[in-house]
């Protein structure tokens, strides 16, 4: 299939079982004994379509460098049971040196395991369970998984005593005697992937999920207000945020829907509080009326779009880069905006917090388009950096007669009077308008006023933070992707690069405004380049070629999910493309 | 002070030098009066002012007035005014809606403001028809009410937004008439000294597309009860009132929703810790 990357230190686990065996549960210790051993990982959470008590996986893989994608294939694969595994098994692909292990109180393996050929080895996890009182057989399957990957006994100890805080001295007892047997019965099972001992780091890190860091952006930019309608995969968003918006001093209020959503956010940004709203594709959808409001009337705010699976409702729990369009495209009349999207799980720190910095100066509606595979994974990365926007709304202090609140300024931004502003009062408005606000079918207003609104976003100052330029900068092909489809990329490169063939790689955060100069400097000596993207129509690639102008010929590899891409397919792709 | 003595020119002073679209005779004006009395009685510094408003003739308010103002888009004033009031507990936040913008696209907005209960004043513009579109039924249009576009009418019954206050969970419930700016003044006075959500339905003829709803000043009067705080009794009333009883009607004790800001929040930096292996 492709090229491995075991040098590294890097091993690939699925955990599954179906609702209540706590497949998740364990999952999230193992990434935490993981984290304090000194490892990179991240941890993808699958259930079934069931809203509670079905069956689910837990798919980590831990390394000792940062991890980006999930991996070709997995190297263990625990069965807590194996109901309904038929529905996982296409998202759990094994390999013959796989090690499988099946519990024989379950029965034999299914025929979707056996005829993976990989290794199957029973292990009684049910009656090591029974043998400890209390004991679960969720954590005596962690305990050998610590075991069998290298993880210090030490650190699952600390993992559990973390998770199981609260819970008493007894269940912290019992589930600890039961990973122990766990780990004990490691010893006799031969595996090749165990990780090697860490040996210290200097970044402090940081175990996260995308939806957490775009939240923690969020806040760090200046965000105080959020309005939101719950909506799966954006959720996590809006409970991280109720939670840290209480702590720094802001609230969040659950809306009726999303049209009131983001509308409430246009309010309290009018008032002079920065705002924001989080929801997915169908949320999104409800909102693009009243983001051209705030377009027209010139109301920074941010709206973060968490894209799933489309359209309609589409596949909420799956991953997808398919609302590009709606985002760029889905507003109303001429209604410039910006949409940026984060390039990583830590990037969504940067990302929310760069929306918000550059909704607040241009006053304008910022989208950040993230998506569920970023969201909801959690990952061990280094700590982001805190990179401070001196995030500035243009606002007057005091006002003399006939304040203009549209006035045509140089460079479009004018000054914002916020109420409470003696001498500011103006009435911000969704009709066109003359500078002072005033409603105006005016051939001369309406041309003036969309010249402001271009204006203001076409002159800004953008800087490196436009796109992630890395890899081979020399190299006379490129590679274009956005969103989380850069991780795997970025991975596949890497083994590429590992057998002597480099590529550039350009991943744009800020996608509107288009910017054709930006992507011509940086393609600068490139005689091809490859789009990647998670989009059954090729969105990204449409968009590119329609309004970025692109220098050279541009071939595109796109796929719709709910599979996400894997570095070895990429691999494939980039070297037949590369070859052609 | 009271209604009768608030000086013309100070409520005149609320008013901005922007001259109305609406038709000669249009309700609406006297609305726009009843508001800078109300305004000028109060003496609301016009800065901690904003009227929020949708879109329809009615909702074409703010633009009059000198105080601030956001005129929207169709149907979610309360939305956005919610949102307002909520960054921003020190503004005086009014409403402004047309019967179609605030029952019928923003029907579900108007369900919840009134069960939130934030402390917002909304008055509608109650004329029975879409007046910007030209003379559409609207959902509180008699049924037998002919149009083109439901040629007729639409045989549907009357939506009764008073009622559908008082059982969401308004706070004040209040029914006016443009004919009578001096009554209405007294009402928004009331609304907006009350705590809460506070609905104030404003009869308001369409001269243009209603010309029978001249007949209105034949057919309102004053309640002849007074305003009450029991539930049960003022679910009675609004719901076997013909649609002419003007006057406070309801007067609750719901405590206004607020979101809680915390008085020692800390630094951003601070919460990152959660995060740090
Ligand atoms: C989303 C949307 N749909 C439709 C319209 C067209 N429209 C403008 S005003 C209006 C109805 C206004 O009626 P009402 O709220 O009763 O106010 P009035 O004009 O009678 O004061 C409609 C349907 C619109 N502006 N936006
Ligand atoms: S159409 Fe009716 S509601 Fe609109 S301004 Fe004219 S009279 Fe008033």
């Amino acid at each position: 299939m492709s090229e491995d990357s075991a040098e590294f230190g890097n091993v690939s686990i699925a955990l599954t079982g179906s609702g209540g065996a706590g497949v998740i549960t364990a999952g999230a210790m193992l990434l935490d004994a993981a984290a304090r051993a000194g490892c990179y990982g991240m941890f993808v959470r699958s259930s079934g379509p069931q809203i509670r008590g079905g069956e689910a996986a837990a798919l980590i893989r831990l390394s000792m460098q940062p991890v980006e994608a999930q991996d070709d294939v997995f190297h263990l694969l625990v069965g807590l049971d194996w109901h309904n595994i038929e529905r996982f098994a296409v998202e759990l692909p094994l390999a013959a040196n796989s090690l499988v292990i099946a519990d024989p109180a379950n029965g034999p393996p299914p025929e979707v395991i056996i005829e993976t050929g990989a290794r199957i080895v029973e292990v009684p996890l049910k009656d090591m369970a029974k043998a400890v009182p209390n004991g679960r057989p969720n954590m005596v399957a962690l305990g050998l998984i610590a075991g069998l990957t290298g993880l210090p006994e030490e650190t699952l100890q600390a993992a559990l005593a973390k998770v199981l805080e609260g819970k008493g001295e007894k269940a912290l007892q019992a589930s600890l005697a039961a990973a122990l047997a766990g780990l004990a019965t490691s010893a006799g099972l031969e595996f090749d992937r165990r990780l090697p001992a860490a040996t210290g780091h200097e970044k402090s890190r940081w175990q996260i999920s995308g939806n957490q860091a775009a939240g923690l952006g969020a806040i760090r930019g200046g965000v105080r207000f959020v309005a939101a309608y719950p909506i799966t995969p954006a959720t996590e968003i809006l409970e991280w945020l109720a939670a840290g918006l209480a702590k720094v001093g802001g609230a969040l209020v659950q809306a009726e829907d999303e049209l009131a959503s983001i509308n409430m956010i246009i309010g309290a940004s009018y008032g002079g509080t920065p705002a924001l709203t989080a929801t997915s594709g169908p949320g999104l959808a409800l909102m693009t009326e009243s983001i051209g409001l705030a377009v027209a009337s010139e109301v920074p705010i941010v709206v973060i779009d968490v894209m799933r699976g489309g359209p309609s409702t589409g596949i909420p729990t799956k991953s997808e880069q398919s609302d590009l369009n709606i985002a760029l495209f889905g507003l109303h009349g001429d209604a410039p905006h910006i949409v940026v999207a984060p390039a990583s799980i830590g990037d969504c720190v940067f990302t929310a917090n760069w929306a918000v910095h550059l909704a607040e100066s241009l006053q304008v509606p910022a989208l950040v388009l993230s998506d569920q595979f970023l969201g909801q994974s959690r990952a061990i990365i280094d700590q982001p950096a805190d990179l401070a926007f001196a995030t500035q709304r243009l606002t007057v202090e005091t006002v003399g007669d006939g304040y203009r609140r549209y006035a045509l300024a140089a460079g479009g931004v004018s000054p914002m009077a916020i109420p409470g502003t003696p001498g500011g009062q103006y009435t911000a408005e969704g009709l066109e308008h003359t500078p002072r606000g005033m409603p105006s079918s005016q051939v001369t207003d309406h041309v003036a006023q969309l010249d402001k609104r271009r204006d203001k976003i076409l002159g800004f100052d953008y800087g490196d933070h436009w796109a992630q330029i890395t890899e081979d900068v020399d190299s006379d092909l490129a590679i274009i992707t956005w969103g989380s489809t850069a991780g795997p990329v970025r991975e596949a490169l890497n083994r590429l690069r590992a057998g002597g063939r480099t590529f550039r790689l350009i991943v744009p955060r800020l996608l509107a405004p288009a910017s054709p100069q930006r992507m011509a400097a940086a393609l600068r000596g490139v005689k091809r380049a490859l789009v990647i993207e998670q989009s059954h129509s090729a969105q990204f690639f449409h968009y590119l070629r329609g309004y970025f102008d692109l220098p050279c010929p541009a071939d595109s590899y796109h796929r719709p999910g709910p599979l996400p891409f894997r570095p070895g397919e990429l691999v494939e792709q980039i070297a037949n493309w590369s070859a052609a | 002070m009271n209604t009768q003595t608030v000086s013309a020119s100070a409520a005149r002073a609320y008013k901005s030098d922007v001259k109305p679209v609406w038709c000669p005779g249009c309700g609406d004006f006297t609305v726009l009066s009843a508001i800078t009395k109300a305004f000028a009685e109060l003496g609301l510094p016009p800065e901690q002012v904003a009227v929020v408003s949708g879109i329809g003739c009615s909702s074409r308010i703010p633009a009059y007035l000198n105080t601030y103002g956001f005129h929207g888009v169709h149907g979610r004033a309360t939305a956005l005014a919610t949102g307002l009031k909520l960054a921003r507990p020190d503004l005086t936040v009014v409403v402004a809606s047309g019967d179609g913008d605030g029952f019928s696209i923003g029907g579900n907005h108007f369900l919840h403001a009134c069960r939130r209960n934030v402390d917002l004043t909304y008055i509608v513009m109650d004329n029975r028809v879409y007046g910007m579109t030209k003379g559409q039924p609207s959902p509180t249009t008699e049924p037998d009410w002919d149009n083109a576009l439901t040629p007729g009418g639409t045989g549907l019954r009357a939506f009764n937004p008073l009622v559908i206050a008082l059982a969401s969970g308004a706070n004040f419930i209040a029914r006016g008439f443009s004919g009578d700016p001096v009554g209405t003044a007294r009402l928004i006075v009331e609304a907006i000294e009350t705590p809460g959500f506070s609905f104030v339905e404003v009869l308001s003829p369409c001269v243009t597309f209603r010309p029978d709803q001249r007949d209105w000043r034949n057919a309102v009067r004053p309640a002849p009860v007074q305003p009450t705080g029991d539930i049960g009794a003022a679910a009675r009333r609004l719901m076997t009132d013909d649609g002419f009883n003007l006057g406070v009607l309801y007067v609750g004790s719901r405590t206004p929703y607020q979101t809680h800001r915390t008085a020692a929040p800390v630094s951003p930096s601070e919460i990152e810790q959660q995060f740090a292996v």
